[in-house]
């Protein structure tokens, strides 16, 4: 798959159709992979990789570079091009510029699950598609990809490109089983007091390193209101309790409608704190009321929050579900 | 820094009785930029307004704080006050201690501190008020009237009458409405037609009314003074400027077997049709559901016939737009359907009718030409049973109901058409037994309940107090009728021939979409809510939309046409201003803040957000070019919908900023 796709990008920039190319190089080790900019065969030989550790969504980069100079060539997952849809859709990304390829996944290596599993000193790691090897300072250790998958790919809502160019490999299919509200299903059968020991257990451990919302596709401000004096609510490090009590609850708010379930602020989270699950539930919910709507599947429909139609279910649902008590 | 002043009214008692205005003033002068702190007995008076002025000169005030009864009520009192005084109006701020402390609380110790933390709110919010101005805005001296049944006809009437442009639009293919099916009106008995059709001619005749018949009302946009309406004229596929109405072609239509909405489908129709002799504007309209022609392109009988050359079988919708000062909702009623009612056998027998249906029995334009005759034999009048013998009334269906198959409400009007109904067979037909079964009686209106005693008493009219369980058709044709009767405590069967039922009113099934483009609320029953029950009973909480008819709740015609008139007047009374003063409280946008990303734009339902690409001054001293929202602030009426959409916080309200809400929760829970 790699040498594929760096002889496509190669041919592209060759003939002019692109002047850069928006791809994985790796980073400091095996497992982590960083997103790069490329603007000559040369360097695409030296340093673009794609393989089963590519998991960082590479839309969120598009915003500035598609405002540059020139067209550019960007490498989309399926869960990326969500993400990019999503941008596009906001105005936010400048479409004509971007030539896209979609390049299949099958799910990436989590290597905090990986570690999960009771495996210390990792110092590499390699996987061929169907086995990852770890090499640790214990001695190698080889176990099936599946399970090395962080809870975004094991329940991967999309194996479909909603937005590309052209593609690499067999485009895949939307997955409607529902798994990926399992744990939230669980979440909401708990009492409210369970529910909200288990929260403020994950969020105590935030330490507002800010990762979360700086690679978050939906979190895209020119100005965000944590960084504003004017907002009110401007907060830059975790120096009393708004970590525990709102960041995280005003982050998933702002971006709830938009937020197209990519997983990236659970990945780079390096406390582990799910956030995904705040964001599915509100996912979960816009689906109940409103229908099934999945945010960045494509660049027409409005956004259940920001539309009104005459099917809207009545605030009264709220009490219906118990939101009375 | 401001210099505040504190002004905490006694309302009577209605404050001072549960909150100790003194303790208020004292504890006011000790919060930041306080320099003055009050109690004073009403603050509204004459009196309270120059010590306000008085103090603002004083003391050099800059922003006021006045404790006393909801903005709703004196807002307006204290911000003219101060303005006379020389400050901003808008550096106001209301502290509502009446409605929301003293009124709901009776503890004087709990209701006092809470008076201090609401006035400590407002001296938090007037800290950051800055003065604004308001704009004005012009009125489009035209208006609109959704609907053209008597309540509709009635207030355009009354608006051309004071000399302004209205328009009338009406989805059926005439105006009239519900009226034009009725047979007599109580309490007179004078036909409905005699008295309904005068009026739909002289809306045709007067000049400054616009009828849109078969048209529909689609979009609406603007605000009080500059709405601006799309309406679709449907497709009559006649030309209606040519047809004379002379009726030729719907005697020769082909197509005979169209069920006759005027007659409520009791008899049929051809697919091209006038509804009723005296429709207003008489001109033929085809079916396009049935007409051969347009379904399959063979027959154009119609367009042989017609010597003016009106039919036009490639008409299309036609969209008009047009600008509104006001707009009226008389959106009427219809019957309820009757289909969860199965006890009354509506579905297994033909001769189980509506009231409204029996309106078409009686009626002399109604299937049988104005004699009562079974549905179940209007193709063989002669028969003898086709001519009922007993009938049973059933009051109350859906209407007072309990469960969820009908209305929680009274329709109203029921009681007395069924007195109507029983009075008028037992005239014509003397040897008809009428049964009337009710669960109460209720008639009160002028005449009415004699009316009703001439039923009982001279008509002989069997009132029987129960219901009716059930109605099962019998192997003969004709109606057991199972009920009991409450006063005797019997339980009765009735060999009947034509059953009743007084069917519940709902509003029009297009209500909800039309309260939906105008903004304006409705209730859980889906009738348009006043903006206030007892003293604004006619306009919506929607400024410039009015309300007309049943669509705000059931009503007989006399009260219909009063209503009508009622909102005529206030149509009137805001045509005849030349300008509107604005709301300075709109949004803003901050450009260095804003995506572009057009979350405003889509949630904005004035139309008051545009977008543009500006250049913008990078900190690396290069030029970025970003799109940018931007708001007419002569469009924007402030309704905050745009600032909460907006993910980065650059939308914001004047007035009622983020950070003025922000530093009022902050009062609070201080």
């Amino acid at each position: 798959m790699q040498e594929a796709v760096i002889k496509r990008a190669k041919e592209l920039l060759a003939d002019g159709s692109v002047n850069r190319v928006v791809g994985w190089k790796a980073g400091e080790f095996a497992y982590d992979t960083t997103p790069a900019v490329f603007t000559s065969a040369e360097e695409l030989d030296a340093g673009f990789i794609y393989n089963d550790f590519c998991a960082p969504n590479l839309s969120k980069y598009i915003i500035k570079e598609s405002r540059k100079e020139g067209k550019l060539l960007v490498f989309l997952k399926p869960c990326d091009t969500y993400s990019f849809n999503q941008l596009v859709k906001e105005h936010r990304i400048i479409r004509e510029n971007v030539y896209i390829i979609a390049v299949p996944c099958t799910g990436k290596v989590d290597v905090d699950t990986v570690k999960s599993k009771g495996i210390k000193g990792i110092t590499g790691m390699t996987s061929d598609g169907e086995n990852v090897t770890i090499t640790t300072l214990y001695g190698e250790k080889t176990m099936p990809k599946s399970e090395t998958l962080g809870d975004k790919c094991r329940t991967c809502k999309s194996k479909k490109h909603v937005i590309f160019d052209e593609i690499i490999g067999d485009d895949g299919e939307v997955n409607t089983d529902g798994a990926r509200f399992e744990l939230v299903e669980k979440l909401e059968m708990m009492t409210p007091d369970e529910r909200y020991d288990f929260w403020r257990n994950e969020l105590s451990k935030c330490i507002r390193c800010n990762a979360c919302r700086n690679v978050c596709p939906a979190c895209t401000c020119e100005s965000c209101v944590f960084d504003n004096p004017n907002s009110g609510i401007q907060q830059r490090a975790a120096t009393d309790s708004f970590e525990e009590n709102m960041f995280h609850l005003i982050r998933s708010f702002h971006v709830a409608g938009r937020c197209t379930d990519c997983g990236e602020c659970t990945r780079v989270c390096p406390q582990n704190i799910p956030l995904h699950l705040i964001n599915r539930k509100y996912i979960k919910d816009i689906n109940e009321f409103y229908g099934d709507y999945q945010a960045g599947s494509d660049l027409e429909t409005r956004a259940p929050l920001n539309d009104y139609t005459f099917d809207d279910c009545e605030p009264s649902i709220v009490y219906k579900r118990g939101g009375n008590e | 820094m401001h210099r505040i002043g504190v002004f905490v009214c006694h309302c009577g008692t209605n404050i001072a009785a549960t909150v100790d205005v003194k303790a208020v003033a004292e504890a006011m002068k000790q919060e930041p930029s306080v320099v003055f702190s009050v109690d004073y007995q009403y603050m509204c008076s004459e009196g309270g307004q120059t010590l306000i002025q008085d103090t603002i000169k004083e003391h050099k005030l800059t922003g006021v704080v006045v404790c006393s009864c909801s903005p709703r009520m004196h807002e307006a009192t204290f911000r003219k006050a101060a303005a006379k005084a020389g400050i901003n109006p808008y550096m106001v701020e209301i502290a509502n201690i009446r409605e929301q402390c003293s009124w709901i609380h009776k503890d004087i110790m709990s209701a006092t501190d809470k008076a201090i933390i609401l006035a400590r709110t407002a001296i938090a919010k007037v800290q950051l008020n800055a003065p604004l101005t308001a704009g004005e805005s012009p009125v489009t001296k035209r208006a609109l009237v959704i609907g053209g049944g008597i309540a509709g006809m009635q207030t355009a009437l009354d608006i051309a009458e004071a000399g302004f442009e209205v328009d009338i639009v009406e989805k059926q293919p005439t105006i009239g409405g519900k009226m034009t099916q009725i047979d007599k009106t109580f309490p007179t008995l004078d036909c409905a037609s005699c008295i309904l059709t005068p009026k739909m001619v002289d809306c045709s005749q007067n000049e400054k009314i616009h009828i849109y018949a078969y048209s529909e009302v689609v979009e609406v946009n603007g605000f009080v003074g500059n709405f601006t309406a799309k309406i679709k004229k449907k497709a009559r596929y006649v030309d209606t400027t040519k047809c004379t109405g002379c009726g030729i072609c719907t005697e020769k239509c082909p197509q005979k077997k169209v069920p006759n909405e005027f007659n409520l489908g009791l008899n049929n129709r051809r697919a091209i049709y006038i509804p009723f002799a005296q429709a207003v504007p008489k001109v033929a309209t085809i079916d396009a559901d049935y007409c051969t022609m347009l379904k399959t392109g063979k027959c154009g009988v119609c367009s042989k016939v017609c010597t003016a050359g009106a039919i036009d079988y490639k008409q299309q919708d036609e969209i008009i737009e047009e600008r509104y000062g006001a707009i009226v909702a008389a959106t009427g009623y219809n019957p309820i359907k009757i289909d969860k009612y199965d006890e009354f056998a509506y579905s297994q027998s033909k001769d189980v009718v509506t009231s409204l249906e029996l309106e078409r029995l009686m009626n002399a334009a109604g299937p049988s030409n104005g004699t009562l005759i079974r549905p179940s034999y209007l193709d063989k009048q002669d028969d003898h049973r086709a001519h009922p013998k007993t009938i049973v009334f059933v009051q109350c269906v859906g209407s007072r109901s309990c469960d969820d198959c009908g209305k929680s409400y009274c329709s109203k009007i029921c009681c007395m058409y069924t007195a109507k109904h029983a009075m008028l067979i037992r005239e014509k037909y003397p040897d008809t037994d009428v049964y009337v079964f009710y669960i109460d009686v209720r008639t009160p209106g002028k005449l009415f309940d004699e009316f009703y005693r001439r039923a009982v008493e001279q008509y002989g009219v069997h009132y029987i107090k129960g219901m009716v369980g059930k109605v099962s058709p019998r192997p003969d044709g004709n109606l057991d009728v199972q009920a009991s009767d409450l006063i005797s405590n019997e339980q009765l069967h009735i060999n009947a021939d034509l059953v009743v039922l007084a069917t519940a009113i709902e509003p029009d099934q297009t209500a909800r979409s039309v309260a939906t483009m105008l903004r304006a609320s409705m209730d859980t029953n889906d009738f348009f809510t006043e903006a206030h029950a007892k003293l604004r009973p006619v306009e919506s909480p929607t400024a410039g939309v009015f309300l007309s008819g049943v669509c705000q709740g059931p009503k007989d015609i006399p009260e219909t046409v009063s209503q009508a008139s009622a909102a005529a007047a206030k149509v009137i009374g805001l045509l005849a201003k030349d300008k509107l003063t604005g709301n300075p409280c709109v949004a803003h946008s901050d450009e260095l803040m804003c995506n572009g990303c057009s979350a405003c734009e889509k949630v904005c339902p004035y139309g008051a957000i545009t977008y543009s690409d500006k250049e913008f001054r990078q900190p690396d001293r290069t030029v970025a070019i970003r799109r940018v929202a931007a708001v007419n602030e002569a469009v924007c009426q402030g309704c905050g919908a745009c600032t909460v959409a907006c993910p980065s916080g650059a939308m914001d309200l004047k007035g009622f900023s983020n950070k003025q809400i922000m530093a009022e929760v902050d009062a609070i829970c201080k």
